[in-house]
């Protein structure tokens, strides 16, 4: 970075010159202390080797049998061997995505994204591309139960249709209790159950509430709903807390619409302006330009200033309240003023008040129809918390006769959870539909199975006018029943059939208006083909913004407190296991969370300043204390993290763990968030506390362990001003020192260079659209098998991702002493840059190797070859970019990894593994591959078909998991290719099919291009929209 | 059926006439309608059997069988790969012989239909489809919705020219089955041999006769008594057995061998070549695609689209054992399996829904690290089924003809031209590779040799 004064530093350890950390810093296995003698002797070893021989020999004499056992009746459209894809929808209390189910002789093996779909946009999420390993959870309920006794379908519903009859004839009350339901059959399947027992009323509650925000609508607009955004439109984005590009309301698709304003090139030299104001440091925090933290207890004042700002400028009216200095507050209401409807203005409130000054601010800015479109209404949230908490209210009061849980979990995931597991004692009839026995299904006595939502039938509306079906990807693995056929069984319906059901209502609710002259079945089979259905939005009507201001104002100061000095507690939703309805899921337990890299845990995150008050230190190994953390009254034991950007005076800490009835991945992981909650809001202001302890722990982190040494040529970065004068700003152009001159890495090569002729894959990645999600990381996970090792492994730095998401904090000047130290880590700038296999065209790694086990192809892939590896090692030592993981162990049919790798440990889970990728065994190596199963089957597919490839043909399967559409792959000597196209190569007529392409990108750079091993894979580089490089400190 | 207790079946006599003459009929009835549709007003009764070949030529020529050899090429393909499982042109097999189809028909367009979608013909009360349905117990035949009016065109030009071919005499073909006799006679190496060993024993001699000579011209010079005793001391077994050049020898060749033979145990972990195990049912490759030339590919279906080459499931054994209740070699008892398998009653011809998969014992089994993809060589690179499995059309009981190993894979990329021809994806390369030089393309010049091909 020749043209800044920046320092990059990957945590606080390398900040702060850790002795322990600058110990290791140079070394990518750290050596952890010589293990304990075992006690086993020479002699041992020999009897050991020669019973091994002998019964080696003896196994050896018989070949084992293996059968092979086709369908007696083979379905027409099922080839073994051939993969089959349908479109479905993924669905999580109101979390949806539109994707493609990519089955294997009838198993469903990989998710991806509905491309068709404009509510997902064809992205997924990690959680997403997840689910299909919870299909195959082995803690998934077998079959209905009573109490703890398995039962027949037919005894559990006579039970449940003479209680509920019983209590309907009483006039007893019965509750519905679910999270936001997306589905219209489903409501329509309850309505029939209500009509069946009149005193039954449908609660709906979401684990994070956006009821606030429904409210504020209804009370703007006249009526309550939450519209849909457009952060495409925007050139200004201004967010208070909510963290769209993660876990706010539809993160797929504002990550999307985020990107699209993101993506700058020398044609297109503008970009959107985003400024975030919020304590965690979040997700979408550390993709924002101007990132201020903020105490939560004093956001919605500074709305209110926000308010008062754009007010002042619109020559309206101001109102009370307001906060001075809030760090880039001016400027932001200034570039909002200059971008009059191309702006918008969020917050995660679920406060009426903060969200009516919201409505207040963006109707002013008229945003209302732009980029906030109110005419397609989201129905991702629509709990109600006042309902919500009067059921448990009743419940407790025993006014409640009947209950029955569709598929949620509120004794986990609600703030009053212990109360309601306590009132269903006391309830008469308590039904599950839950698919695991969790925490609320353990608490009732009926446990009737739903199927998982890729064994089902079923349709949403996740807009208004959007639609989509869900259809069964596989055969129901257990005698689970779809909840609503359940619900109609119960209901006394005769046609039970759900299928049909959902048929027939799609044929009298859409057929007529959007059948478009097809006749029903083929309408329907295209329906079901597309996976959605989009007859689009009406216009958008003119909102005129009649929300009362002043009650708003004083509603926010009731609440919000300019002054207050003790610590405040701020609960996030876990990027990784989200709400904590897949907690049981080791490749989300495996996931790095972008921010803190801690896997298998949730650590309460403080500020440098607070840790250093209260006692607490984190060193290089993760180390960390434990704390009791005391928050409306609970107290919790915690590990304690030192987060860089932790607004000062907050902690932070994430939903989604804790759980006590999840399984073995999970069980008694973490504690539960939910139980700190301020009721329905989930800042804490008053009596937090965190107090130190004498325990230590040792958190499992996956990064903070390598460090680039200094070579900082591998973030490369400039800010939008710079951009417009130079579109080659940032970048580094190292030079290497000949006799007589420098000269350009590229130029000097132990090699002539080769050829490829028929392709060349390469990859670009653009830093300016990558948010560091992961999802990524989760597809490249279940594509390729990857192990998941568990905690312990991972503290000795085993994990085995092919591809990981490196973050890197950056503040300017020099940092020796303390103070500027925790001047630093205030507030840095984050860049994420995935990192994976760079498939260079000199590769180091390659001209180690002593059995010649990892070679390169003439199509540019760095190829490793698990069969002739020895397990030398001397490719990771050799690489530099350390992207080579050793199979330490062997993860599979191993119990030792049954608790964090089912996936390869057990029947069930074994059934998700892509049969045509290789499970390695210990001692070999591994790394990114560039999905060559992939390549292969888009080759032999062109083949058979007797024309060329086509570009697009083969994409990864991080790419098509990226919703930003940062990663771009393919074929470099293709000349239309997309990724040509966009590094800007230039076709050299001497040598067209060489390995020195010339990219005439001037963002495109290779990192450490400095040691001249040509990777294939080219970064581009990161632009912030600041008006100066120096950072906000 | 032999057992005497169903309905007794029609003998192939029955069949054959009652086939003849419905055709007879068939045709007078194709006659009548196309009286009634065009002639029926202008032509008066007693012309009509002089019209009856020339309308028949009329109706026909609307929708010509074309003659044209490549349409015959590209219909005997069509026919072999689909329709000879069931039907031959001059012999009745499952359904009836083809020849002369086109002239007993309604119409061509009738064909087409039938092929298409039998069922539907059937259904529609078609008279000459409900009678050959009635005649051929109410078995249906196999529905190619896909197939278009050329195709069907082409397999009835086939049918054609075939039924129009006089039956030649037949060939004495040697057995031409893949890697057949070797180029130099047997006779002609055990005359180089015998020559050789002629040679072997004069050499012997001579070297005899050379040691007597010098022993005899050393006796006649004057030595030392040692010396002589040296010269004259005569070739025991002992003095032979002790010499260092001996024990050199046997040590060398004891030693040689048994590194050999430990060398060629332990290649041969894993190999399973000639593995023959018994299957569940007796089926015979020997009678299917030796005996009946039923196509590979019309049962193993995945082998033209995708990796595995599929073992056929039982449902598409009953497209002909639904009719074919006895077999070649074993009677009904192995059939009985199949029937056992897919639940059907063959008193009764109905399913009764009780079914039971099949457990065949695999016998190529490639390890879990090495990826084959069957479409890859059979349909890109137009590999025939018999140059990786042998003479499969002689096996009773298939084995593993080939050894599977990776040296054997890579000897066979290394020797076989890429198939590029028609094929567009390989434009490119064999620009590159012509301009490069004047060999031909082989595998391993694309890459056939990459680690990553096969392993990942």
């Amino acid at each position: 970075m020749g043209n800044t004064n920046k320092t990059y530093w990957k945590g606080l350890e390398q900040l702060k010159n850790d002795p322990a950390y600058i110990k290791n810093a140079d070394k990518e296995f750290v050596n952890l202390g010589v293990e304990e003698d075992p006690g086993h002797s020479r002699r041992d070893f020999l009897k050991m080797m020669g019973f091994s021989v002998a019964a080696v020999s003896l196994a050896a004499c018989e070949t084992p049998i293996r059968k092979a056992i086709p369908y007696v009746n083979k379905p027409v459209d099922v080839d073994p061997g051939i993969p089959n894809y349908y479109a479905s929808s993924y669905i999580n209390g109101g979390d949806y995505c539109s994707i493609v189910v990519k089955t294997r002789e009838g198993r469903p093996i990989k998710i991806e994204g509905n491309a068709l779909s404009s509510v997902s946009g064809g992205g997924t999420s990690a959680q997403v591309e997840a689910s299909v390993l919870s299909l195959y959870d082995n803690y998934r309920l077998r079959g209905p139960k009573i109490g703890d006794k398995d039962e027949q379908w037919e005894n559990i519903d006579k039970e449940v249709m003479s209680k509920l009859g019983e209590i309907a004839a009483k006039g007893g009350q019965i509750r519905i209790v679910s999270n936001t339901i997306l589905s219209p059959s489903t409501l329509a399947t309850i309505e029939k159950f209500k009509a069946k027992y009149p005193t039954t009323q449908h609660v709906q509650y979401d684990q994070v509430s956006y009821y606030g925000m429904m409210k504020a609508n209804e009370e703007s607009f006249g009526s309550a709903f939450i519209p849909s955004y457009d952060f495409s439109k925007a050139s200004i984005i201004v967010s208070f807390g909510a963290d769209f590009l993660g876990t706010w309301l539809s993160p797929t698709e504002f990550t999307k619409q985020y990107a699209a304003t993101r993506k700058i090139d020398e044609e297109h030299r503008e970009m959107s302006r985003h400024y975030q104001f919020e304590s965690n440091l979040s997700l979408t925090g550390a993709n924002a330009d101007y990132r201020t933290p903020l105490r939560p207890s004093q956001s919605g004042l500074a709305v209110i200033q926000l308010y008062n700002l754009i007010a002042a400028k619109a020559g309206k009216s101001t109102i009370d309240g307001g906060l001075e200095n809030v760090a880039n507050l001016d400027k932001a209401a200034e570039d909002l003023w200059a971008n009059r409807g191309k702006s918008v203005v969020v917050s995660r409130s679920n406060n009426k008040s903060v969200q009516t000054v919201i409505n207040g601010i963006n109707a002013m800015l008229g945003n209302y129809g732009s980029t906030i479109l109110p005419n397609m209404a989201v129905n991702f949230r629509k709990g109600n918390d006042e309902a919500m908490s009067a059921f448990i209210e009743d419940a407790s009061g025993g006014k409640i006769d009947g209950v029955i849980f569709y598929n949620c979990n509120p004794v986990y995931d609600h703030v009053a959870g212990a109360k309601l597991e306590a009132a269903l004692k006391s309830v008469a009839l308590t039904v599950a539909t839950n698919y695991t026995k969790d925490e609320t299904s353990s608490a009732v006595n009926y446990k009737t199975p739903d199927h998982h939502y890729l064994e089902s039938w079923n349709d949403f509306e996740p807009k208004k006018n959007f639609y989509s079906l869900s259809q069964p990807a596989i055969t129901p693995i257990f005698k689970s029943r779809q909840a609503q056929e359940s619900f109609l069984v119960w209901a006394g319906e005769k046609n039970v059939d759900y299928f049909s059901i959902v048929k027939d209502n799609w044929r009298s609710w859409y057929y007529a208006k959007n059948g478009g002259g097809m006749n029903f079945e083929s309408w329907w089979d295209k329906c079901l083909y597309d996976g959605v259905l989009e007859p689009g939005a009406a216009d958008a009507a003119a909102a005129s913004f009649r929300g009362d201001l002043a009650a708003a104002a004083a509603g926010i100061a009731s609440r919000y407190k300019a002054g207050n000095t003790g610590l405040e507690l701020s609960i996030y939703e876990s990027y990784a296991v989200g709400n904590g309805s897949q907690a049981n899921n080791p490749l989300l337990q495996e996931l790095p969370d972008p921010i803190t890299k801690v896997v298998w845990d949730h650590p309460v995150t403080v500020s440098q300043k607070d840790a250093a008050a209260l006692g607490f230190t984190n060193d290089g190994e993760s180390n960390t204390q434990f704390g009791t953390l005391t928050a409306g009254g609970k107290s919790v034991s915690v590990p304690v993290l030192i987060q860089p950007g932790q607004a000062i005076g907050t902690i932070g800490i994430s939903l989604g763990y804790g759980r006590t009835k999840v399984g073995t991945v999970a069980e008694n992981l973490g504690v539960n968030a939910y139980a700190l909650m301020d009721g329905n809001s989930l800042a804490v202001y008053e009596g937090v506390s965190l107090t130190k302890t004498d325990k230590d722990f040792q958190l499992a982190q996956t990064q903070t362990h390598q460090t680039y040494m200094g070579r900082e040529s591998v973030i490369q970065e400039s800010v939008l001003s710079e951009f417009k004068k130079n579109p080659a700003a940032g970048r580094d152009f190292p030079k290497v020192s000949k006799w007589s001159e420098k000269v350009d890495p590229a130029t000097l090569s132990l090699w002539k260079g080769h050829d490829y002729n028929n392709h060349h894959w390469g990859m670009s990645i653009d830093l300016n659209t990558c948010t560091g999600c992961g999802s990524c990381i989760v597809a490249c996970n279940v594509e390729n098998n990857v192990a998941m090792v568990g905690k312990d492994e991972v503290i000795r730095r085993r994990e085995m991702h092919w591809l990981r998401i490196d973050r890197y904090y950056s503040s300017d000047g020099k940092h020796g002493d303390y103070q500027a130290l925790e001047k630093a880590a205030e507030n840095p700038e984050v860049v994420f840059q995935p990192m994976l296999c760079q498939h260079c065209n000199n590769a180091p790694c390659e001209t180690v190797c002593p059995v010649a086990a990892t070679t390169h192809s003439t199509e540019g892939l760095n190829q490793m070859t698990y069969n002739r590896c020895i397990g030398t090692r001397y490719c990771a030592n050799n690489c530099p970019y350390k992207v080579r993981r050793f199979n330490w162990f062997k993860y599979h049919d191993n119990r030792q990894f049954y608790q964090a790798n089912p996936a390869m440990n057990t029947d069930l889970g074994r059934m998700v593994l892509n049969p045509e990728v290789t499970v390695r065994s210990r001692g070999v190596m591994e790394k990114c591959s560039f999905c060559v199963q992939r390549i292969q089957s888009g080759k032999l597919a062109a083949k058979r078909e007797r024309r060329p490839l086509k570009d697009g043909e083969v994409i990864t399967a991080c790419q098509a998991a990226c919703s930003s559409g940062a990663i771009v792959f393919g074929d470099m000597n293709d000349p239309n290719s997309e990724i040509t196209k966009l590094l800007k190569i230039e076709r050299d007529e001497k040598r067209p099919n060489g390995i020195d392409k010339k990219i005439g990108n001037p963002r495109a750079y290779r990192v450490l291009e400095e040691i001249g091993v040509k990777p294939n894979i080219f970064y581009l580089t990161k632009i912030r929209n600041k008006d100066e490089a120096k950072a906000e400190a | 059926m032999s057992d005497g207790r169903g309905p007794k079946p029609k003998n192939m006599f029955e069949i054959m006439t009652s086939e003849c003459r419905f055709v007879h009929l068939r045709i007078k009835g194709g006659i009548l309608n196309h009286m009634m549709k065009r002639f029926i007003s202008c032509f008066s009764p007693c012309v009509l059997p002089a019209l009856v070949s020339l309308l028949l030529s009329v109706s026909l020529q609307a929708q010509d069988i074309p003659t044209d050899p490549a349409v015959i090429s590209a219909g005997e393909a069509l026919f072999n790969g689909n329709c000879k499982t069931c039907h031959r042109v001059k012999t009745k097999l499952i359904g009836p012989a083809l020849a002369g189809v086109e002239t007993r028909v309604p119409s061509v367009k009738w064909v087409f239909d039938w092929v298409r979608n039998p069922a539907k013909v059937i259904a529609s009360g078609d008279e000459y489809a409900n009678k050959i349905y009635g005649e051929y117990n109410k078995s249906q035949m196999t529905a190619f919705s896909s197939y278009k009016d050329e195709q069907i065109l082409s397999i009835l030009a086939y049918v054609k020219a075939e039924a129009a071919k006089v039956e030649a005499a037949p060939v004495a073909a040697a057995g031409g089955a893949a890697g057949g006799g070797s180029a130099v006679p047997t006779a002609y190496l055990d005359t180089i041999l015998v020559g050789m060993i002629i040679i072997l024993v004069l050499l012997v001699i001579i070297l005899a006769l050379i040691v007597n000579a010098l022993r005899r011209f050393l006796n006649q010079r004057d030595l030392s008594e040692e010396d002589r005793e040296v010269v004259n001391s005569p070739i025991t077994f002992a003095s032979v057995s002790r010499s260092p050049g001996f024990i050199f020898l046997v040590i060398f060749i004891v030693g040689t061998i048994t590194f050999k033979s430990v060398i060629d145990g332990l290649y041969s972990i894993g190999v399973q070549r000639n593995y023959q195990p018994k299957q569940p049912i007796a089926f015979s490759h020997k009678i299917h695609a030796g005996q009946y030339e039923i196509e590979c590919k019309y049962c193993h279906t995945g082998a033209m689209k995708g990796k595995q080459a599929n073992i056929p499931s039982p449902n598409m054994c009953m497209n002909c054992h639904s009719q074919i209740k006895e077999g070649t070699n074993t009677g009904a008892g192995e059939i009985a399996k199949i029937y056992a398998a897919v639940g059907f009653d063959p008193m009764t011809s109905t399913y009764t829904g009780v079914t039971k998969p099949i457990e065949w014992v695999r016998i190529h089994n490639l390890p879990d690290l090495a990826y084959f993809n069957h479409s890859q060589h059979v349909n890109v690179a137009g590999v025939v089924c018999q140059t990786c499995h042998g003479p499969i059309e002689e096996m009773d009981v298939v084995k593993q003809y080939s050894v599977l190993t990776m040296g054997w894979c890579i000897d066979c990329h290394r020797k076989t031209d890429v198939n590029t021809k028609g094929n567009a994806y390989y434009d490119k390369l064999v620009e590159l590779h012509s301009t490069a030089g004047k060999k031909a393309m082989k595998v391993e010049d694309i890459g056939g040799l990459e680690c990553a091909k096969c392993h990942y």
